[in-house]
Formats: structure tokens, C-alpha cells, sequence
């Protein structure tokens, strides 16, 4: 790896479904200002800002030009990062290379989403390929359907199991604040609940939502003499893009190129056994059957053994790997900051600064990234 | 006294004109004058893509066979859409419920996403034979291609 960087504050808006108080400028701005005070530092103190989002959710394009009075980046160098679904992961990266190459050393990273402005399921049908997918996607919900589909007949995965990840992540948030769903549910509940696409139903699902994060991202020098917080080191980053269509991966749950990346990473970091190494994962689960798929291509456990895995409790609050403690995409789902929250409460993790949802002495975060045609990014955070 | 709040309404149309390019053009004369689908071979990894393409993005080489494939093949993921939704093909919400599934076409080596005719989920099973169902009047897009419809085997 390059020179070292490290996250060394964060801010989120309170997520919920309707933000009908704020508009763009005002959302992003509500991120960074926590952010910045969660720093202890003014706009004078930020040498770069990267932002993104996914631009067709809410039908606007470049808010980087528009938003800039709420982002803070007057007169400085900006740029905007859009990688779809992985777009918040992106933007942590691009803060992390901006760091690491010694170009600037306090680089504030920005991500939102503003749902409610548009139509999702419509928004993400038109990021599809417009000759061939656009005529019959579901958007993330048929997609995801389909994979669980496969996944259940490949794996004898359960309804049952995958409704687990659902009540155990919904309860995660409850200790979550910023969370936006927060609310104890049962695996009734779920199995019970509306079917969306079978056997994907309302409570396997991530709600839309609006909200924004942002994130401090400084170069060595700048987070020893400057972190208010214990930072959070960037130890491993690795990226995998798959082939254009959903259709044309072997399978949609076992996902390959998560599998690649966190191969990749896990060798940057050292990392032999992950269940054992990571103290904690946030993971970009769109659904409760993807968080089950995300364990196998992590290696937590073997190809099709993610159900037991979660059925046995060993990714609960006090399992031997927490995952999602800040109740994940189930919960809140801004989906251009998602992948940036994953990061920031993985830092939040690694600072100790997790409050009710703080899993005990984490030296090592795992945070990954879904999106695109089933695309990876994985971040491994460290307190050294 | 709670703040009114205000939302912005913006009822935007706007027609946009998708070139098919050469590759994707030819599949598309195909549907709609001979009801055929063809997929595009890879001479290095042999593999058939299906939608076709010009180049195979894992050997980055240019496909240069047109291989017909279907109309017939087997069903490996499936679903039955109940959620209506905004689709912005025909700005209207779609009618639900509907089959939906992922199609492995005889001959092909990716598979295909499309509508299934059967909306009973149960009727549904992974391994199960489908074929093509074209439209009588076609016009050279994707819809061609109507759905696929579970067949005896």
C-alpha cells in the first residue's frame, strides 16, 4: 500500500424515509457540519472533498455544482465519485488515495442519498442497460429474488434462516440513532410479512431512505497531530467489477467478485482466518438472503453454510463475529451514502465511539460495498 | 405553529433515442423479422453471450460468430413479482402479478432475464423447461420477445 491514511471523524443525518425538511444542500450540509465538529475543525481546515450519490434516484445531475455552499468545497478541489450502489465506498477510497498520495492531508468525503425525491424501483430500472434490461427489471427486488431463488434451491437455505438476519439486524438498530428503522421484530413477523417478489418480503427487504454521512479522511502526519478520535487506519481496500449483466455471472448469490475482492484484501491485511481476525463487519446487505450469501464469498464459512452460521449466533452482538452492529442496509438505506455508512461505522467501531452498538476492543473492521451488476469494494480498518 | 413545508412538482418528459449499434442491431433484425434469437461466440473461451456483444469483457477479444440459440431452454432462478411499481419504460405502474425469471437458452452459455407467462409461484421450479413466446407484431426491441412459457419436456 501507498503511504498511510486514516479516518479520524465522522457525521450522519438522522435517516428516515421523508426528509421533506431538508432539501439537498441542506442534507449534505447537516453530514458535514457533525462531521466537522465530530473533528473539531472549520472549512479552513479541509484541503479536498469528494462527494457522490446516484444521480437518477432523485432525476439531478452534478449536485457536486449546486450543493457546493452545503458541502463546504468554496475554492477548494472537489471532485465527484459514482460507482452505483458502491458509490458511499467509493468516495472513501477516493479519500484515502487523495490522502495516501501525499496530494492533501485533510480530505472530507461526502456521500447522500435523497430517495424520496424520486422513485427507486423506477431509478434504478434506468441505470439498467436500456436495449436489453430496462423492459423487464424489477429493480432491486426482483433482482434479488431471483438470486434467492437459486440460492435456496442450490443450498436448501431457508425462509426461516434468512429471516433471521432480518430480526437480528432490525434489533441491532434499535441501539443504532441514526438508524432508520428501529424496532424489535420476530422471524413471524418477517415470514408473515407482505410478499414482495417470492420469496423476497417486505421485512427481508431494505426500506429507502434519505440521509447522508460524511467522513474525515487525513494523511499520517495530519491524524496523529490533528485526530481528536482514535483513527481508524485504512489497512486493506480491494475493488471487482463483474461482466455487464446479471445474467451473465454462473450464479447471483456466491457472489464472485466479493469472493475476489475480499481474497485480495484479506491478503493486503494479513488476514488467514477472517472470523477469528475481524473484531466486527458491516456488510452492504440489500436483503436478508444477501447477508447469508456475504458470509460464504467472506470466507466466514464455507459455499452454502451461511445459514447455520446465522442460525448458530455467531454474527449476533455477542457472537464471534458481530456483523451489521449498526443494524445495516435493512435498517437504513440512503443507498448513495450506504456503502459510506458501512465505513463510517466501521471507523466508529475502531474509535470506540459506537455508543450502545460499540462491540468490545475492535481493532480490525471489515466494511463492504454491493452495487452495479453485483460489483464488491471492501474497506478493512485498523487501530494501528 | 408547525412550518408548512413545500414540495417542487416536475412532471418531466423527455424522449431519448438509444443507438443499437451493429451487433446488437443484427439480434434485433433477427427477432423481428424471423422470430430467431441469436447469441455471439467468443473465439477465444468459446463462450456464447447472449445478450450478444461485440467484445468478451474476460478475454477482452472481439466476439465473431453469430450462434442461433433457443428458443427453448431450462429455467434456473425464478420469482413471481407482487409489488407494483413505477416503470419508467411506460411511465405507468406494472401490472403485478407476473412471472419473472432467468433462463439458461439451449446453446447459449449466459443466461437471460425475462418474464415467465406463469404466475403461480408454485408451478414454478428451478430445471424447469421454458421456450420463447414472440409477439405477433414486432418492431425491433427487446419486447419482441414477449415472455417464456413453461413447456412439457
Amino acid at each position: 500500500m501507498a503511504n498511510r491514511a486514516a479516518i479520524i471523524a465522522t457525521g450522519q443525518t438522522r435517516h428516515v424515509s421523508r426528509r421533506r425538511d431538508v432539501n439537498i444542500t441542506e442534507l449534505v450540509n447537516e453530514a458535514v457540519r457533525e462531521c466537522l465538529a465530530d473533528a473539531e475543525m472549520v472549512p479552513a481546515d479541509i484541503d479536498a472533498v469528494v462527494v457522490g450519490n446516484m444521480e437518477h434516484f432523485e432525476g439531478v445531475y452534478n449536485p457536486n455544482l449546486w450543493s457546493v455552499d452545503g458541502l463546504g468545497a468554496i475554492g477548494k478541489h472537489m471532485m465527484m465519485v459514482a460507482t452505483g450502489g458502491t458509490t458511499g465506498a467509493s468516495v472513501a477510497h477516493a479519500g484515502f488515495y487523495h490522502a495516501a498520495s501525499g496530494a492533501f492531508d485533510t480530505v472530507l468525503c461526502v456521500s447522500f442519498e435523497k430517495q424520496s425525491d424520486g422513485d427507486t424501483t423506477a431509478g434504478l430500472i434506468f441505470q439498467a442497460d436500456p436495449l436489453f434490461e430496462r423492459f423487464n427489471m424489477a429493480g432491486a427486488i426482483g433482482t434479488f429474488a431471483l438470486a434467492a431463488s437459486e440460492y435456496m434451491d442450490k443450498y436448501g437455505i431457508t425462509e426461516e434462516q434468512a429471516a433471521m438476519v432480518s430480526v437480528k439486524n432490525r434489533g441491532n438498530a434499535c441501539r443504532n440513532p441514526y438508524a432508520h428503522l428501529r424496532k424489535e421484530i420476530t422471524v413471524d413477523d418477517v415470514l408473515d410479512s407482505r410478499v414482495l417478489a417470492w420469496p423476497i418480503k417486505l421485512l427481508d427487504m431494505c426500506p429507502t431512505s434519505d440521509g447522508a454521512c460524511a467522513m474525515i479522511v487525513a494523511s499520517e502526519d495530519r491524524a496523529k497531530k490533528r485526530s481528536p478520535n482514535r483513527p481508524a487506519w485504512f489497512k486493506a481496500m480491494a475493488t471487482r467489477h463483474d461482466q455487464p449483466f446479471n445474467s451473465d455471472l454462473p450464479m447471483l448469490m456466491g457472489m464472485r467478485s466479493l469472493t475476489h475482492a475480499a481474497k485480495e484484501a484479506y491478503g493486503q491485511a494479513g488476514i488467514t482466518d477472517p472470523i477469528k481476525e475481524l473484531d466486527v463487519a458491516e456488510l452492504y446487505e440489500p436483503c436478508s438472503f444477501a447477508e447469508l450469501s456475504w458470509y460464504e464469498a467472506l470466507g466466514f464459512c464455507g459455499p452454502g453454510g451461511g445459514g447455520k452460521l446465522m442460525a448458530g449466533g455467531s454474527t449476533g452482538m455477542e457472537g464471534a463475529l458481530p456483523v451489521n452492529p449498526s443494524g445495516g442496509v435493512i435498517s437504513t438505506n440512503c443507498i448513495g451514502a450506504t456503502a459510506m455508512i458501512r465505513v463510517a461505522e466501521a471507523a466508529l467501531q475502531v474509535m470506540g465511539k459506537a455508543g450502545e452498538r460499540q462491540v468490545p476492543d475492535v481493532k480490525t473492521a471489515l466494511a463492504t460495498g454491493f452495487g452495479g451488476s453485483w460489483w464488491s469494494e471492501i474497506t478493512v480498518l485498523s487501530s494501528e | 405553529m408547525e412550518e408548512e413545508l413545500l414540495d417542487v412538482k416536475i412532471d418531466s418528459r423527455f424522449v431519448y433515442n438509444y443507438s443499437t449499434g451493429t451487433i446488437p442491431g443484427y439480434f434485433f433484425r433477427m427477432l423481428r423479422d424471423e422470430a430467431r434469437i441469436f447469441g455471439r461466440r467468443c473465439p477465444a473461451c468459446n463462450k456464447v453471450y447472449i445478450p450478444p456483444r461485440p467484445v468478451c469483457g474476460p478475454c477482452f477479444r472481439p466476439t465473431s460468430e453469430w450462434v442461433e440459440v433457443g428458443p427453448a431452454g431450462t429455467l434456473v432462478a425464478y420469482t413471481v413479482v407482487y409489488f407494483s411499481f413505477l416503470d419508467p419504460m411506460t411511465g405507468k405502474k406494472r401490472p403485478v402479478p407476473y412471472g419473472y425469471g432467468m433462463v439458461r437458452l439451449d446453446g447459449a452459455d449466459s443466461r437471460l432475464q425475462h418474464f415467465i407467462s406463469e404466475s403461480d409461484h408454485a408451478k414454478l421450479k428451478v430445471g424447469m423447461r421454458v421456450t420463447a413466446v414472440f409477439a405477433e407484431k414486432r418492431t425491433g426491441n427487446f419486447s419482441d420477445l414477449v415472455h417464456f412459457r413453461p413447456v412439457e419436456d
